[in-house]
C-alpha cells in the first residue's frame, strides 16, 4: 500500500546538489569527459548500448557519466531516453556473413577459410595489473598486415552441407516486439532471444554457466565466435528502395551442442546463437547458451528441472532494470503498511505471553 | 566506384559518413542552395533485427538512433535523408546533397565530395583490416610422422 | 513516390502535434464538443481535420483502413510518408477513415476484448458539415446534454450497448471535429 508523502523538497534538492558534487569528485583532478569515455571505455558503453537496448555510443558515454559509472543506473537513463524516440520503422535483418570481422575464432574448426583472427582480445593477457598503465605512458602502435581478401563464411555452413547439424529456415516473418507488446508465456524464440540480448548480462552468464554444471544437459562448443562491423539496410516507402543507414559493431556467437537424437529428430549437432551490440563477448556466448538450453521443448528433449530450462524463470528475471525497478521501490516510504505490522506483531506477542501466563495454572 | 553510381549508393555513403567529414567538404563548396523542407528533420529509433543463427528468423536485436529528413530545391529536385545517429546538421547536409546529385551538379559533387569520403571511409576499413589480420593465427602443425 | 505525397505535413510537429492532441482529447473527453484544428495539408478527399489527427495519433503501429471513400493511391502515399502507419483491412485496423457510407458495416472493426477493450478501432468519420444540432448526446463529459449532426443514430445506439467494448469516433468536416466516445447515451433529436 503507498501512501503520498509530502515533504522534503529541500532536502532532495540538495541531495541532489551533492550528487552533482560527488559525482565530480575532487575538482584538483581533470574532469572526465564524454569524448574519453566513449573511447576509452567502449565495452562499458557497448555494455549500456547492448542492455539499454539502444545504439547510439555518445549517449551511452554521457549515461556512464551521468551515473558515475553505475552501469545499471546508466541502462535506466538510455532506457528513459529511448522511449522519447518515436519509432521510425525497422532494419532489414543484418548479414552478419558479410561482416567486416575485427575477431574471427572457432573452437571446433581449425583451418576454415578466413582463419582465426584473435583482434584485440584479453583472451591471451596474464591477467596482472599492469602499473605502466597507471602512468599515462605512450601506446605502441598496433601492427599491420595486407589485408584479406579472402571471404569469411560462417562456419556452421560447412556442418550443414554434410546435414550433421541442424537448420536454421529462413523466414521473413516479422518478429514481436517485446517493447511494444506484454510479454506473455509460451514466448517465441525471436522474443526469446530479444529478451536475452537486452538481458543483465551477470544473470545471463549464471544462467549459462548453471547448464555447463549440470543444470541442463548441454555441452557446446563455440563454433564461431566473431565481432565486426556490419551495414543496417532499411527499406525507404518514399525512395521505392532500400539504402544502408549505418554501420554498427555486432558480436555474434554460434555454438554446436551434442543432440543423440529423440524420438522426432535424427542424431545432430544442434545450435545456439548470440547477438548483441558492441564487442559484447562474453554476452553474446551466454545469450547462445541459454538459447540452446531454453530450446529444450521444440528439440523433444526432456525438461530436467534446470533453471535455464524455465523460460518464465530467465525471461522474467533476465533484465535488469524491471529486477532493480522492484527491487529499489523497498526503499519508498512504507510507513503506514510497516506500522500496521508493527501493530500486528505487538497484538500477537501480547496473546502469547497471555497465554504463556495462563498455562502454569492449568497445568496445576 | 559503384558506390557513388547510383542513388541507393550515394545516400548509403553519406548515411555512413563521419559528420565531421562531411561537414568539412560541405563547408568548403561555398554554396547555400535555397529549399523548402518536406520534412524537418527529426532524431527517431530504427528497430535493428538480426536472424537467428545468422540465417533464420528474424528478431528484433534493439534500436539505433536515426536523424531523417526530406526537402525540395527550388528548382524542384526532391533529397532524402536518413543517417545514424542525432545529428540534424549532417541530415540537412545529406539531403541537400541528394537533391543536388540529381542536378547537373552532380560531377562537380561526385568529384568534390563523394569520391573523397568514400576514398577517406575505405581507406579506414583498410587500416583496420590491416589491423584484424596482423592478428590472424599462422599454426604450426607438429609432423608426427603419419598421414 | 510523387512530390504531392511529400507536402502537406506539419512544419512544426512538436507544437502543432500536441495542440492537435489536445484538441482530440477535448473533443473525446467533452463529447458534442467542436474543435478546430489545423496543420496537415492532405491530397483530396481528406479533410484537413481527418489529416491532423491521423498525423497526431497515427505511427507504424496503428494500422490504418481507408475506405473506398478515401483510398486513393494519392492519399496512401501521404499516410506512408509522413506516419509510417501500415494500410490494411478493417478487421486489423486501429484506425479507419471515410465516409460514413464507404464505412460501413460496423461489425468489420475489432471492439476489443474484455481483457483489454483498448485493442478496438477508432473509426474518423468524414462529413459534408458538423454543427450542434440534431441527435442528443447525454452522458459523462457531457453537462446535461449535447446536440450533434451525426449522421445516424441507431448504429451509435447500437454501439453503446457493447461497453466496455465497441468502437469510437472521430466526426471531421473541413477543419473541424467532434468525437463520440463508446460511453455516450445517443437518442434522436
Amino acid at each position: 500500500m503507498y501512501v503520498a508523502v509530502k515533504g522534503g523538497e529541500r532536502a532532495i534538492d540538495n541531495a541532489h546538489a551533492w550528487l552533482a558534487e560527488e559525482r565530480r569528485g575532487d575538482t584538483a583532478i581533470a574532469e572526465l569527459s564524454v569524448e574519453q569515455i566513449r573511447e576509452q571505455l567502449a565495452l562499458a558503453v557497448n555494455r549500456v548500448m547492448a542492455e539499454g537496448s539502444l545504439y547510439d555510443p555518445d549517449l551511452a558515454a554521457l549515461a556512464i557519466k551521468q551515473a558515475r559509472g553505475d552501469l545499471i543506473e546508466a541502462i535506466f537513463l538510455i532506457r528513459a531516453y529511448r522511449t522519447t524516440l518515436p519509432r521510425i520503422g525497422h532494419s532489414r535483418p543484418v548479414e552478419t556473413e558479410a561482416m567486416a570481422c575485427d575477431r574471427r575464432i572457432s573452437a571446433t574448426f581449425k583451418d576454415a577459410p578466413g582463419g582465426q583472427v584473435l583482434g584485440p582480445t584479453f583472451d591471451y593477457t596474464h591477467r596482472l595489473l599492469d602499473f605502466k598503465l597507471a602512468a599515462d605512458g605512450e601506446t605502441p602502435a598496433a601492427a599491420e598486415a595486407a589485408p584479406r581478401a579472402e571471404p569469411v563464411p560462417h562456419i556452421t555452413s560447412f556442418l550443414n552441407r554434410d546435414g550433421l547439424i541442424e537448420e536454421e529456415e529462413t523466414s521473413d516473418d516479422t518478429p514481436r516486439d517485446l517493447t511494444r507488446e506484454p510479454l506473455e508465456f509460451p514466448a517465441s524464440r525471436a522474443l526469446r532471444l530479444q529478451s536475452l540480448t537486452r538481458g543483465d548480462e551477470g544473470f545471463v552468464l549464471s544462467m549459462a554457466y548453471s547448464t555447463q554444471r549440470g543444470y541442463g544437459r548441454n555441452h557446446p562448443f563455440v563454433g564461431e565466435l566473431r565481432v565486426g562491423q556490419v551495414a543496417v539496410e532499411m527499406d525507404i516507402p518514399e525512395l521505392g528502395f532500400a539504402v544502408e543507414i549505418g554501420e554498427i559493431t555486432l558480436t555474434e556467437c554460434e555454438t554446436v551442442n551434442q543432440f543423440k537424437g529423440s524420438k522426432t529428430e535424427p542424431p545432430q549437432f544442434t545450435r545456439g546463437y548470440g547477438l548483441t551490440f558492441g564487442h559484447t563477448e562474453r554476452k553474446a556466448i551466454s545469450m547462445a547458451l541459454v538459447d540452446r538450453a531454453l530450446r529444450w521443448q521444440e528439440l523433444g528433449e526432456d525438461n530436467v528441472g534446470a533453471p535455464a530450462q524455465d523460460e518464465e524463470f530467465v525471461l522474467s528475471h533476465a533484465d535488469n532494470i524491471q529486477a532493480t525497478g522492484f527491487l529499489e521501490h523497498i526503499k519508498l516510504p512504507h510507513y503506514v503498511d510497516f506500522q500496521s505490522e508493527l501493530e500486528l506483531v505487538r497484538k500477537l506477542r501480547a496473546e502469547v505471553a497471555a497465554a504463556q501466563a495462563q498455562m502454569p495454572e492449568a497445568a496445576e | 566506384m559503384s558506390k557513388i553510381d547510383t542513388r541507393q549508393g550515394w545516400i548509403s555513403l553519406l548515411a555512413k559518413a563521419p559528420a565531421e567529414a562531411l561537414a568539412r567538404r560541405w563547408a568548403a563548396l561555398g554554396i547555400a542552395p535555397a529549399f523548402t523542407w518536406l520534412r524537418a528533420p527529426e532524431i527517431g529509433g530504427v528497430m535493428v533485427r538480426g536472424r537467428m543463427g545468422g540465417t533464420g528468423a528474424p528478431f528484433n536485436l534493439g534500436e539505433m538512433t536515426v536523424t531523417r529528413c526530406a526537402l525540395r530545391l527550388e528548382g524542384g529536385a526532391v533529397g532524402h535523408a536518413y543517417v545514424q545517429g542525432r545529428d540534424k546538421a549532417k541530415a540537412e547536409q545529406a539531403a541537400l546533397l541528394d537533391a543536388l546529385m540529381q542536378t547537373d551538379a552532380a560531377a562537380e559533387l561526385r568529384e568534390k565530395v563523394l569520391a573523397p569520403l568514400a576514398a577517406e571511409m575505405d581507406a579506414a576499413a583498410a587500416a583496420r583490416a590491416a589491423r584484424a589480420a596482423a592478428t590472424k593465427v599462422e599454426f604450426f602443425t607438429m609432423v608426427r610422422g603419419e598421414d | 513516390m510523387d512530390t504531392q505525397a511529400l507536402t502537406g505535413g506539419f512544419t512544426e510537429a512538436p507544437v502543432q502535434a500536441a495542440r492537435a492532441f489536445r484538441a482530440a482529447l477535448e473533443a473525446m473527453a467533452r463529447p458534442g464538443r467542436i474543435e478546430t484544428v489545423a496543420g496537415a495539408e492532405p491530397p483530396a478527399p481528406l479533410s484537413v481535420a481527418a489529416g491532423t489527427l491521423l498525423l497526431t495519433l497515427a505511427d507504424p503501429e496503428t494500422p490504418v483502413y481507408l475506405a473506398p471513400s478515401h483510398d486513393t493511391p494519392a492519399l496512401r502515399d501521404w499516410l506512408t510518408f509522413h506516419t509510417g502507419a501500415p494500410l490494411t483491412e478493417p478487421g486489423k485496423a486501429a484506425f479507419a477513415v471515410g465516409d460514413w457510407a464507404a464505412l460501413q458495416p460496423l461489425d468489420a472493426y475489432r471492439i476489443g476484448v474484455p481483457e483489454y477493450p483498448d485493442r478496438s478501432a477508432t473509426l474518423i468519420v468524414e462529413m459534408g458539415d458538423l454543427s450542434a444540432q440534431g441527435a442528443r448526446l447525454t452522458g459523462p463529459g457531457i453537462r446535461d446534454a449535447a446536440a450533434l449532426s451525426l449522421p445516424d443514430v441507431a448504429a451509435f445506439q447500437r454501439n453503446a450497448l457493447l461497453f466496455p467494448l465497441g468502437l469510437d469516433f472521430y466526426i471531421t468536416a473541413g477543419d473541424k471535429l467532434a468525437a463520440l466516445p463508446r460511453t455516450t447515451r445517443v437518442e434522436a433529436a
